[in-house]
């Protein structure tokens, strides 16, 4: 389980970086983390010819809040969240959601961005991303800095808006006002292992009553999904047992899953039911 | 103070802790590295293998003369198959070795084998051993018409009249999936051509050198002379370990052939899609009881699948016929009848895997009696306890001879530890607050330490057994014991040089055991089957006594006292009455070098040897499992795992407790995680960790152990092998324990694992 | 394809290796620094066998490409004792019967290893998340952690309660 053969390439500047991806992006690849990459070129299911490391850039790896936003450079870490960075109900969903991303040597080396841009349907961050109505910030030497909605930017299983030479320089999180409440939840076999179903919920609430509520799914289709009907079941609703259970329901009956031998259509939507309940109640209980 | 018994630190750590060992994959350095090309196709006619321009590539036609791989039986309708060392016209299962491409390094060698082209007509696979039974238009084999590789049936004389006379029967089919032994060091070798003596060293990740080295040398058509085997440092075996695979015997012809070095050391995928598999099995039960709940007959049916070829040197006999022996376990069945199949497919071959059939008939023996207990309306633990075997010996249906063991005491010991009245109030309560816990048991035996009777009572052409332990004290003072087992992470040296030094009165430190080098030890048949402590520890404790009875007679010459009255305690020979004593270094230097005094009474030298060939003895457990299952997701925690395990005398409670902690995560493994997935054309669905799942440490719990000892004289050291029956006991306890919570839902599973989509099926199917 | 001359420090000591790109840290230091403790299981990350410390950070070897850990500090297994002194969670690995075949031990050093030398006390829930990262097929994982937490115990480093 050997890598085929590649040129690395070993940017200093971020100019650099945009011209070596402008001249290498078709046959090439971005290394930031490489745990997800790399894996899967030691199978040689992937055979870059060039590897550009974005690792040794400088002005990737921050993470700072702007205008209400939480910006996060191309290259901050998963491990980067595994304590509050912020306050409120984003600082206390993301460490919830890190703990679930593979393991700890696995979140000192991956990256943020580097799971968007993978677009991994069982990825924690696509699925928050699209639940939280994330914007990425794509940059290239040729047409410089565009952003990117994250409903418009997980176009299919392993395939994003990203044009070959273009690299994520920073994602912006909106950093939502403490009437907001998020829930995160997911179904695993193992500790650590590609969830069979996943649900992101984030409701605002105006006293007792739900104004504005979003549901992201992943991990059961080919690109993270927000489940519209039932968040429109929950708007306006005071939130009770019965309200949450027919969300859930409405999630379960509008999400398409696919299957693997890890679990069927048929229980990936089961447990996209059961995965929104069950983050819709961590979020009224957060 | 004795040194058995006691939880000594292992010997052997030291050097593992601080990366120092010498695995297979350490030795291969600047060795040419193979890479093997691997068929992608589960079944079909090679056309044609087109080896790039470049580079060296090796396929059947470069080793011709080289026999093929051809395990017997004399028995039980065995057809022999023969497994090339690469196939020249044929595949028949994806994974199997085609071509090897040999490299500087494995990058280049894996680029070559990349530049392979196999083209390969393709025919439909036969992949499901049920399948393989009515789908006998396309044999696997064309020796075997019908895929059956290897068919045993018995029936005693009274079965269908107990049966029809029986007040309750009760049926089931059990599913076992098939599993991988997941060795963390996958299989490797590197052979090095001696240009001086002509000969060849393979250093090898194997549990079974001299067996292996017999194997090449047959296939080779070489003198075994020429070949020496050495299992260094071995990254776990579990049974995938014990065979003779192609991939070795090229390495030596590469080495023989080329003058060099080469090595292959195997990646994970190659691992879970070719190396070999086990488990993959259906039973079909019924079992007749009388009123009060006594098992009146046994019936069953088992159909294993074997893979495509069978495993040397056991034959793909081992799963089908131990099923058949064993199945009825610790319990008193007199009316017995049973078939059993091995049925080849075109899926990678089946060997030995820790436990090999039991996890699978304690399943279905365990199901079948907490069936029968609810349906009856009785506790488990009572109705086992109406058919457990008491009195021993016993002999049971099969003709086996049950040692004297612990069955009930093991059950109503675990039954007391988990009390099950405060537990079923406690499952009350927790029901009423909508949560689902469930507690089941395994009560099973462990057949251990077996020789060569029953391996030949299989039909073996090749039939392991015995051990062979050569001992010497060295003139400086120190015990070397040369020993045919080959102990590859169990302790096996420590445990040894715990009997040893009881034996002859010296500290561990002074014992050096010498295990894996066919060079260096005699003829023996390595480590595996629950055997090393009970063959290779009771020919250890014979030849201590023997060195013993030298070394005393050597000292009662020179301290003129009877050798009966000498004692071996602290490193010298002492007088029991008396001041007189010689310090055993100075007694050995004297025993050598002034051999001309003694060798009336010891020969020359210090060297004894003693063999052991047991018939075998059971060891027992219960296992205890206490689950609580999200009905919502299917999902499934273990909140207590409780292990009354017999093994007899205890040579060490440390590594004893070990074996059993690691088989019993192996067991969850097979019970609610692991499983190798082919589709219906034989591709391998799980060829990675992301796939295939072996439990981490959050899945698996504290396991608390609690030891009886029965003393049985079917073994020389009065201890019973260990090292499976930690694996055998899970599926069973904790199906048990699932099949427990879910009774409000009728829900029964019998297949494993018992995975959350599988659980959530039965608990909709039963809600429909 | 290109060969790189690349400089880093394992267990304090400098080497200047030369590698093609596509050699992985793991081999690297297996073959080009002789350092054959760093074990290989599965070549893609789920094992664990292969984590060393990074500047300071567990990683799994096996997922990065030597030429990445140029000017890097790394430490391996090799590292842990103090010449014939073991290090005490090895010392606490040996007393536990922390492990069997051996194959897996050097990873799950290294990660006990980088948990014991972190400011906040360790907890029962800490230390089992953080060594699921890795996986042992011999032990049933008990006997880890019974010496991880010894060890910690040695070093003032254990916490009985969750909240700490």
């Amino acid at each position: 389980m050997k890598p085929a053969a590649f040129d690395y390439l070993a940017p200093r500047s971020r100019a650099e970086a945009l011209a070596m991806l402008r001249d290498h992006g078709d046959t090439g690849k971005v290394l930031a983390g490489g745990q997800s990459l790399v894996p899967a070129m030691n199978f040689r299911l992937a055979r870059p010819e060039v590897l550009i490391d974005i690792n040794r850039l400088p002005d990737l790896d921050h993470l700072r809040f702007e205008d209400g936003r939480m910006i996060i450079g191309g290259l901050v870490r998963h491990a980067r969240f595994e304590h509050p960075a912020v306050e409120g109900p984003l600082g206390r969903v993301l460490p919830i959601i890190a703990a679930h991303i593979a393991h700890l040597p696995i979140r000192t080396r991956g990256t943020f961005a580097g799971s968007l841009a993978h677009a991994d349907p069982a990825a924690e961050w696509c699925t928050l991303a699209l639940g939280v109505e994330a914007e990425i910030v794509a940059e290239s030497a040729d047409r410089g800095v565009r952003c990117i909605a994250a409903r418009d930017f997980f176009k299919t299983i392993f395939t994003t808006a990203l044009e070959p030479d273009e690299l994520i320089v920073e994602t912006r999180l909106p950093v939502p006002a403490e009437n907001w409440r998020y829930g995160f939840q997911e179904f695993s076999r193992r500790a650590g292992d590609y969830a069979l179903a996943m649900a992101f919920a984030a409701l605002r609430f105006d006293g007792p009553t739900i104004r504005e509520a979003r549901i992201a799914i992943g991990s059961v289709g080919a690109t993270p999904v927000l489940a519209g009907n039932a968040a429109s079941t929950l708007v306006g609703a005071h939130a009770d047992a019965g309200v949450i259970e027919a969300a859930a329901a409405a999630a379960r009956d509008e999400i398409e899953a696919g299957g693997d031998i890890h679990g069927s259509a048929d229980y990936r939507r089961h447990l996209v039911g059961v995965m929104t309940e069950r983050a819709l109640n961590q979020a009224l209980a957060a | 103070m004795k040194w058995v018994g006691r939880r000594l630190p292992r010997s052997e750590d030291p050097p593992l802790l601080r990366g120092e060992g010498a695995f297979t994959a350490d030795l291969a350095l600047g060795a040419r590295m193979v890479a093997f090309v691997r068929s992608p196709l589960a079944r079909g006619r090679i056309l044609e293998i087109e080896k790039p321009e470049t580079g060296i590539v090796i396929t059947a036609e470069d080793l011709e003369g080289v026999k093929p791989i051809t395990p017997r039986l004399t028995k039980f309708n065995y057809v022999a198959i023969e497994q090339p060392i690469l196939p020249a016209t044929f595949v028949h299962y994806v994974g199997q070795a085609v071509a090897a491409a040999i490299a500087d390094d494995l990058a280049a060698a894996e680029d070559l084998a990349d530049r392979v082209f196999i083209d390969i007509e393709p025919e439909d696979a036969v992949i499901d051993a049920r399948q393989a039974l009515q789908d006998t238009q396309r044999p696997v084999h064309p020796e075997a018409p019908g895929n059956v590789l290897v068919e045993a049936a018995v029936r005693t004389s009274a079965v269908d009249a107990s049966m029809d006379k029986a007040a309750r029967t009760v049926s089931l089919s059990v599913r076992s999936h098939r599993q991988s032994a997941f060795p963390l060091e996958a299989r490797g070798g590197v052979a090095a051509f001696d240009r001086a003596s002509g000969r060849v060293t393979l250093h090898a990740s194997v549990q079974m050198p001299h067996m292996l080295r017999t194997g090449i040398a047959d296939c080779l058509g070489m003198p075994e002379a020429d070949l020496r085997v050495v299992a260094p440092d071995v990254g776990g075996g579990f049974g995938q370990k014990m065979s003779l695979f192609p991939e070795y015997v090229v390495l030596v012809w590469l080495a023989r052939t080329h003058r060099g070095r080469f090595a292959w050391i195997e990646d994970r995928r190659e691992n879970l899609i070719a190396s070999t598999h086990s488990r993959d099995q259906y039973h079909e039960l019924k079992a007749g009881f009388d009123a009060a709940g006594r098992l009146q007959a046994l019936e069953v049916d088992i159909v294993a699948n074997v893979g495509a070829f069978s495993c040397y040197p056991v034959t793909c006999g081992v799963e089908p016929l131990m099923a058949l022996a064993e199945y009825p376990g610790p319990y008193r069945i007199e009316h017995y009848a049973a078939r059993a199949r091995g049925v080849t497919t075109n899926t990678c071959p089946i060997a030995p895997y820790r436990g090999v059939s039991r996890p699978a008939i304690t399943f279905g023996m365990e199901r079948l009696l907490d069936r029968a207990a609810r349906a009856i309306g009785i506790e488990p633990i009572e109705l086992r306890r109406r058919n457990l075997v008491t009195s021993f010996p016993y002999r049971t249906a099969m003709g086996l001879e049950l040692d004297r063991a612990s069955y009930v005491e093991a059950m109503d010991q675990a039954a007391a530890l988990i009390d099950l009245p405060a537990f079923r109030e406690r499952q009350r309560q927790a029901r009423t607050e909508g949560r689902h816990l469930g507690l089941g048991f395994a009560v099973f035996n462990e057949r251990s330490g077996y020789g060569t009777p029953a391996f030949a009572a299989r039909g073996m052409e090749i039939t392991p057994g015995y051990e062979r332990v050569e001992m010497a004290m060295t003139p400086s003072g120190e015990i070397e014991a040369r020993i045919g087992a080959s102990p590859h992470g169990q302790g096996l040296k420590t445990a040894l040089a715990q009997i040893i030094a009881d034996e002859l009165g010296v500290s561990t430190e002074r014992v050096r055991i010498i295990a894996g080098d066919t060079d260096r030890t005699p003829y023996g048949w390595g480590t595996f089957a629950s055997r090393s402590v009970v063959i290779s520890g009771g020919a250890t404790k014979k030849a201590s006594e023997k060195l013993s009875l030298a070394i005393r007679s050597v000292a009662a010459r020179l301290l003129q006292t009877p050798a009966e009255e000498i004692d071996l305690e602290d490193g010298a020979a002492r007088a029991r009455s008396g001041e007189a004593s010689l310090p055993l270094a100075q007694l050995a230097r004297l025993a050598y070098h002034q051999n001309h005094q003694f060798s009336d009474l010891i020969g020359h030298g210090l060297s004894v040897q003693a063999d052991y060939d047991p018939a075998g003895t059971f060891s027992n457990a219960c296992h205890a499992a206490i689950v609580e299952v999200d009905t919502a997701t299917g999902g499934v925690t273990i909140e207590r795992y409780l292990v009354v395990e017999d093994a007899g005398r205890l040579i060490n409670p440390l590594i004893v407790d070990g074996q059993i902690r690691g088989g019993v995560a192996q067991g969850i493994a097979n019970a609610l995680f692991e499983e190798i997935v082919y589709d219906e054309d034989g591709n391998i669905l799980t060829s990675s960790l992301a796939d295939y799942l072996p439990p981490t440490m959050s899945e698996i719990p504290e396991i608390e152990i609690h030891h009886l000892q029965s003393l049985s004289d079917a073994s020389y050291l009065e201890a019973k092998g260990v090292g499976e029956g930690g694996a055998i006991g899970p599926p069973a306890a904790i199906v048990n324990a699932i099949c427990d919570a879910l009774a409000d839902f009728g829900v029964e599973i019998d297949e494993i694992p018992a995975t959350p989509e599988r659980i959530r099926r039965s608990l909709e199917a039963r809600a429909a | 394809m290109t060969a790189h001359d690349i400089h880093f420090t394992v267990n304090g000591i400098a080497y200047d290796i030369e590698a093609e790109s596509r050699l992985s840290l793991a081999d690297a230091l297996r073959e080009k620094c002789g350092l054959t403790g760093t074990h290989l299981g599965c070549e893609h990350g789920v094992c664990g066998a292969c984590t060393v410390l990074l500047d300071g950070a567990p990683v799994r070897a096996c997922l990065m490409f030597a030429v990445q850990a140029a000017d890097a500090e790394i430490r391996t297994v090799e590292g842990l004792a103090d010449g014939h002194e073991l290090a005490p969670i090895q010392r606490a690995f040996w007393e536990h019967h922390g492990l069997q075949c051996g194959f897996c031990t050097p990873g799950f050093l290294m990660l006990a290893t980088w948990l014991l030398e972190q400011d906040e006390p360790l907890t029962e829930t800490r230390m089992r998340e953080v060594l699921s990262s890795n996986l042992c097929r011999c032990t049933g994982y008990q006997n880890i952690k019974n010496a991880v937490r010894a060890a910690a115990v040695e070093l003032g480093k254990w916490s009985e309660s969750e909240t700490a």
